[in-house]
């Protein structure tokens, strides 16, 4: 079926009609031209970051299309924890309602060591903010809201069945080769955004690298749906050297439509082919749910990781974002929520690049930024990983004896790692910031994401991120002087005259004195912050975030 | 910074009851407790320089970096939004 012809209410069916949706192929006019149809931006890869990039980009007012060589959403539960963050940025693509309104929302967290509980822990949401810290959600509806999304938006074209087969890069943009159902055409973009996944075809075809360390252990996932709804708690639960899997790990993890997805870490000498069967997987199960547990296998798969990188993230008009250009282990989260932060990096400034507002250098900065960001990620993750599966005989003598204090002391439960959840990386050394010249405390430093708040509009309850424009903000609390009016595309926002600070955050997380402000980029980091601003001031930090001075 | 300088209060009466603890232990039992014993004192000491100069000095050579291109700076374990208890 044409997918634009796949009624709404398709989007949002269960998840095996979710999963069964077959998005039809349509020949593109592109496929009859004489030469090479030109286009401002081509995105590879139709998951959740090709996807939220395209949105972005399309609400901007730019042309994409969107190639993709399948035709089916993601299957199986793939990654399931979706940040705040990420959240957020979704609430701006317009999707960020209908994910949490399916997903499953958790806090409370178990961790086990053979048949005993060490300890639990609540990652109790802070009051005011908007979005909890973590939702549950298969891949393949946070796929199927996006896909829905993007169909509306005039901009955007997604073709299925289009194959990438020959990326030729040069000066000013890339030559396509694409293959389809009835032949091969070609394309050229003025900008080319990989975003085609851990083994990017788009990176080889180049023939760039992704390097770093490749973990020898193996981790079968299934997702199964239990009969009975009061079986178990909406709790994560991780276990290392459970007696149902002795000397390994393995953790329980609830998602949406009673589905629960449990990750058994097998060790190197499995076989995957073996542990994929589900006569093998069965009785895993029931060694942890009990043997009379009711239950169907929903999906399952056999997985290896790497945590890897490429050196550089942009290649002149071709960029990468997302598990094409970074890759982490599963614990953590990092993965899906790392690359949609990707493609709101990049979204802004190609639209500006593209608009003539700013010179490619602006585009440039989305590598050491994205770099940074992925650096710190991958940090994160290999420590998670090392500590849940020892790599030395010492290493696993220091993993049990912090596992051991942590029955008893808080100080080893903070050392106990079993995935560092996703959290937005703070560009510290950020290109685009201006350092400060005022004293401030507290996290808000330029190159942080702006914490939200709670506040009222007209009487209304609102909130600070949903009242942020489009583009650059400059907060303001109380009146903003005069000449902020002048500033070409910023909206300025005064706090305690546009909205109010009913409950005093927004003042207290940006620790604002009357007449602080705050310059706040389009992808809603923080870039400048004056205790009393001046108007050449903000004009210099707003040439420097747009790159103009590099 | 460190204090290699003498610091214990009853030094002899430490390193008796040192050895004393690991009484009746099996070599792999005073393993273990030599480690969670490291992680208790580094958590007393909790200074992070004071730690890494402590980590060398046991080392006697140099402390080989983590096996990463870069060591950034971590952003907090627990989520700004979010508390743990």
């Amino acid at each position: 079926m044409n997918p634009r012809d796949i009624p709404p209410e398709a989007f949002h069916a269960s998840g095996a009609e979710v999963q069964a949706l077959d998005f039809g192929y349509v020949r593109s006019p592109d496929q009859d031209h004489a030469t090479p149809a030109q286009h401002p931006v081509v995105v590879i890869g139709a998951g959740p970051v090709g996807l939220s990039l395209a949105i972005d980009l399309a609400q901007r007012g730019q042309r994409v299309v969107v190639l993709d060589n399948d035709h089916k959403l993601s299957i199986g539960s793939r990654a399931i924890c979706f940040a705040k963050r990420t959240l957020e940025i979704w609430d701006r693509l317009g999707v960020g309602q209908r994910m949490v309104d399916k997903g499953v929302s958790w806090n409370l967290g178990k961790v086990f060591l053979k048949d005993e509980q060490l300890y639990e822990f609540n990652l109790l949401p802070e009051e005011g903010h908007e979005r909890p810290a973590f939702i549950n959600l298969q891949q393949y509806y946070a796929e199927a809201y996006l896909v829905e999304r993007a169909l509306q938006l005039p901009g955007i074209d997604i073709r299925w069945h289009n194959k990438v087969t020959a990326v030729q890069s040069r000066d000013g943009g890339a030559l396509l080769s694409i293959d389809t159902p009835d032949g091969a055409y070609q394309i050229d973009a003025q900008w080319l955004v990989a975003c085609d996944g851990a083994r990017s075809p788009t990176r080889q075809m180049l023939g760039l690298e992704s390097k770093g360390r490749i973990f020898q252990d193996r981790f079968l996932i299934a997702d199964v749906k239990l009969a009975d709804e009061a079986n178990f708690p909406t709790e994560r639960w991780f276990w290392f050297d459970p007696p149902f899997h002795p000397n390994q790990s393995v953790l329980l993890h609830r998602q949406p439509d009673n589905v629960w997805r449990i990750d058994f870490q097998l060790g190197w000498d499995a076989d995957p082919e073996e542990e994929k069967k589900p006569e093998n997987i069965i009785p895993r199960v029931k060694a942890l749910l009990g043997a009379d547990a009711q239950f169907e296998l929903d999906w399952a798969s056999v997985y290896t990781f790497a945590c890897l990188r490429m050196d550089q993230f942009v290649h002149g008009r071709v960029v990468f974002a997302g598990d094409s250009a970074h890759g982490v282990s599963p614990f953590g989260a990092r993965g899906a929520n790392s690359g949609v932060q990707d493609a709101e990096n990049l979204a802004w400034k190609l639209d500006w690049v593209l608009k003539g507002r700013a010179s490619p250098a602006l585009v440039a900065t989305y590598g050491p930024e994205r770099e940074y960001a992925a650096d710190e990620n991958l940090c994160n993750s290999t420590r998670a990983t090392d500590f849940i599966t020892p790599k030395s005989e010492v290493s696993r003598l220091f993993r049990d004896a912090a596992l051991h204090l942590a029955r008893e002391h808080a100080f080893a439960r903070r050392i106990v790692n079993s995935g560092r959840l996703s959290v937005p990386a703070t560009l510290y050394a950020s290109p685009l910031s201006t350092p400060d010249t005022d004293a401030f405390v507290g996290t808000q430093v330029p190159g942080a994401v702006l914490l939200d708040a709670p506040l009222t509009k007209q009487g209304q309850p609102t909130w600070l991120l949903r009242e942020l424009g489009p583009d650059f903000t400059l907060l303001v609390f109380g009146p903003a002087p005069a000449w902020t009016r002048d500033l070409p595309g910023v909206k300025v926002l005064q706090i305690g005259i546009d909205v109010t600070d009913h409950q005093a955050r927004a003042a207290q997380r940006l620790d604002a004195l009357p007449g602080t402000a705050y310059l706040v980029r389009p992808d809603q980091h923080v870039c400048a912050r004056w205790r009393t601003p001046t108007e050449a001031a903000v004009r210099s930090a707003l040439a420097h975030a747009t790159a103009a001075a590099l | 910074m460190l204090n290699t300088q003498p610091n214990l209060q009853a030094c002899d009466d430490f390193y008796e009851a040192l050895i004393a603890t690991h009484q009746g232990l099996s070599t792999p039992e005073s393993h273990a407790m030599n480690a969670r014993l490291v992680l208790l004192l580094a958590n007393h000491i909790g200074d992070q320089a004071t730690l890494q100069h402590a980590l060398q000095l046991a080392r006697g050579s140099a402390v080989p970096t983590a096996d990463r291109r870069t060591t950034p700076a971590i952003t907090p374990v627990v989520p700004t939004h979010a508390v743990a208890a």
